[in-house]
């Protein structure tokens, strides 16, 4: 019983989301290696090394890993497999465009996206977008495992000093090309990873008046997210939309204004910690789930709002 | 060129999902249904492709029980050509699907296979990624632009840290994000005209996939409840609420 983890990274830096996998693999079983498929990724190797949960780091130093293929990384994956129980990474957009490559490659039903381990071959995961919670068993004799980054704490990453073993690299693909990645460069946190999100909804009722929203989410360090009906009425671009058929959010503070809370927008911010929601309709859903309910037209209370935040001392960042 | 779309048939996304008593999955009797959202995306991506002159025929294919047949109905409302129905009962997971569809395109022989990046009801994000194994093809996952070149395509992706592009050649599997496109109604006339568009009806078990679910679904829950809070009269009293007692801000 042995873990394989595929590390995400940059060549220079681990991925922060790799952390929390490899707590989450520790959790399943001690035994953790960690495979790093990289270019002059010499560096991500040692700092992967020195993480206490980590027993092995596997490294394929090659210039063909130089940018993420999961063409390229299934047949190095495929070829380790058979030392291991179970191949598991991040469920983010890198694990979840490699690791069904690798479990159809290996006649593996994979278990997507757990939150939690209960045994080695026994999960919880969310459906329906957190609607519900389904536990699962899978009886595959490797089990390919993707994790929720957000439902594990990321694992130290100092203290440790495992091995690092070379290894061979696969063959290049020549049927996928990268070509480009446009990083977006925002002094605002990431929508899926914020701390605080504040959203509009239909009851902005315009894009206009989503700077109402923006001034409040400056202030707090806060993305902006919006509902699906903000969205479909043009008032933002869906990159920001939260709910089933959007991103699904889990930060300290969510902020919904001018959301009536449709399932759908429920199902994507619903586990936020501390949930506020601002709407001049008392009786709109939004306000069931609300640990903190303001009842007042938007447009008198965001800036109102801001004029408070102002007021304080200090704001955690 | 002729693109293969699946679309998959799942509780409409403003259905509030109910857990069964018994914890052996979610209620699906008398609920809305609905194609998967972003599969209206693929599906909308293949017709104008086609509509560009750069596609001879678009095919639409589910798997699913005999109901699925709506799903792809739809489809030819928005602009397939013909449809595929495969029909199986029961839970099928994502290997089963890719391997089904797998033998769908050995038949077919499309260039291109699209569909929606995740399914809404068992949110596994596999399907396309495994067909594309099984076919060693290259995937173009979470597409929110697909150009159309000679014997490949240029396809952005919706990455974590912001876009990528990647190349990939023909054929090819792309699987959409919401952000691909905005999917088409169909008018009434185009309705009336699916109808009349025919559909191949295949068992599951007459292509020799084992549609067997490997994983055991031990138990459905709901999930924890979350109770409604209190009301604030002011905004002052919210900043304080949220400074002093939930030490958010």
């Amino acid at each position: 019983m042995s873990i394989l983890l595929i590390a995400e990274h940059n060549n220079k830096e681990v991925k922060p989301f790799t952390l929390n996998a490899i707590n989450a693999a520790s959790q399943i079983n001690e035994d953790v290696h960690v495979l790093v498929l990289g270019s002059n990724s010499d560096g991500v190797a040692k700092s992967i090394s020195q993480i206490p949960n980590t027993k092995k780091v596997i490294h394929v130093n090659n210039p063909i890993y130089e940018n993420y293929l999961a063409e390229n990384y299934t047949s190095v994956i495929y070829k380790l497999s058979e030392n291991y129980s179970h191949i598991v990474c991040s469920a983010n957009t890198f694990g979840k465009n490699l690791m069904p490559r690798v479990a159809a490659l290996l006649d593996v039903s994979q278990v997507s996206d757990i939150t939690k381990v209960i045994s080695e071959d026994t999960f919880l995961r969310p459906i329906y977008a957190g609607n519900a919670f389904a536990t699962v068993k899978s009886n595959d004799k490797i089990k390919c495992v993707t994790i929720r980054p957000t439902s594990f704490d990321p694992a130290p990453t100092s203290g440790g000093s495992a091995e690092i073993q070379n290894s061979e690299a696969g063959e290049a693909t020549e049927i996928s090309k990268f070509i480009k990645k446009e990083e977006i460069k925002s002094d605002r946190p990431e929508l899926g990873t914020a701390r605080v999100v504040v959203s509009g909804g239909r009851g902005m009722q315009s894009g206009e008046n989503f700077k109402l929203i923006t001034a409040v989410a400056d202030k707090l360090n806060a993305a902006i997210g919006a509902s699906r009906a903000a969205v479909d009425a043009g008032y933002i671009t869906n990159d920001h939309q939260v709910g089933q058929t959007g991103k699904v959010v889990v930060p300290d503070l969510y902020i919904a204004v001018g959301i009536s809370g449709a399932i759908q927008h429920l199902a994507g911010m619903k586990e936020s910690k501390v949930i506020v929601a601002i709407n001049k309709d008392g009786e709109a859903p939004i306000f069931s789930i609300a640990d903190y309910g303001l009842e007042a037209d938007l447009f008198d209370a965001l800036p109102k709002f801001l004029d408070e935040l102002n007021k304080l001392n200090t704001i955690q960042k | 060129m002729k693109i293969l779309v699946a679309v998959k048939r799942v509780i409409d996304y403003n259905v509030q999902i109910r857990v069964k008593e018994d914890g052996s999955g979610v209620i699906t009797d008398n609920v809305k249904m609905s194609t998967n959202p972003p599969d209206d995306n693929a599906m909308e991506e293949a017709v104008k492709i086609k509509e560009l002159g750069k596609a001879s025929e678009v095919v639409a294919v589910s798997v699913g029980d005999e109901k699925a047949q709506e799903t792809v109905r739809k489809a030819l409302a928005v602009g397939a050509d013909r449809g595929i129905l495969v029909k199986a009962d029961g839970i099928i997971e994502p290997l089963a699907v890719s391997k089904i569809l797998q033998k769908v395109v050995e038949k077919e022989k499309p260039d291109l296979v699209f569909m929606g990046k995740q399914a809404i009801d068992d949110d596994c994000n596999q399907t396309g990624q495994m067909l594309a194994a099984l076919l060693n093809w290259p995937q173009a996952t979470f597409a929110s632009k697909i150009e159309v070149k000679d014997k490949s395509l240029e396809v952005t992706r919706e990455i974590d840290e912001g876009l990528e592009t990647i190349e990939v050649n023909v054929p090819a599997i792309v699987t959409c994000d919401l952000r691909l496109n905005e999917p088409r109604y169909a008018s009434l006339p185009n309705i009336m005209k699916a109808k009349k568009k025919p559909i191949e009806q295949i068992n599951a078990s007459d292509l020799g996939v084992d549609t067997k679910p490997r994983i055991e679904q031990i138990k459905v829950e709901e999930p924890p409840k979350r109770k409604a809070g209190i009301k604030v009269a002011s905004v002052e009293e919210l900043v304080q609420k949220l400074k002093n007692e939930a030490k958010v801000i």
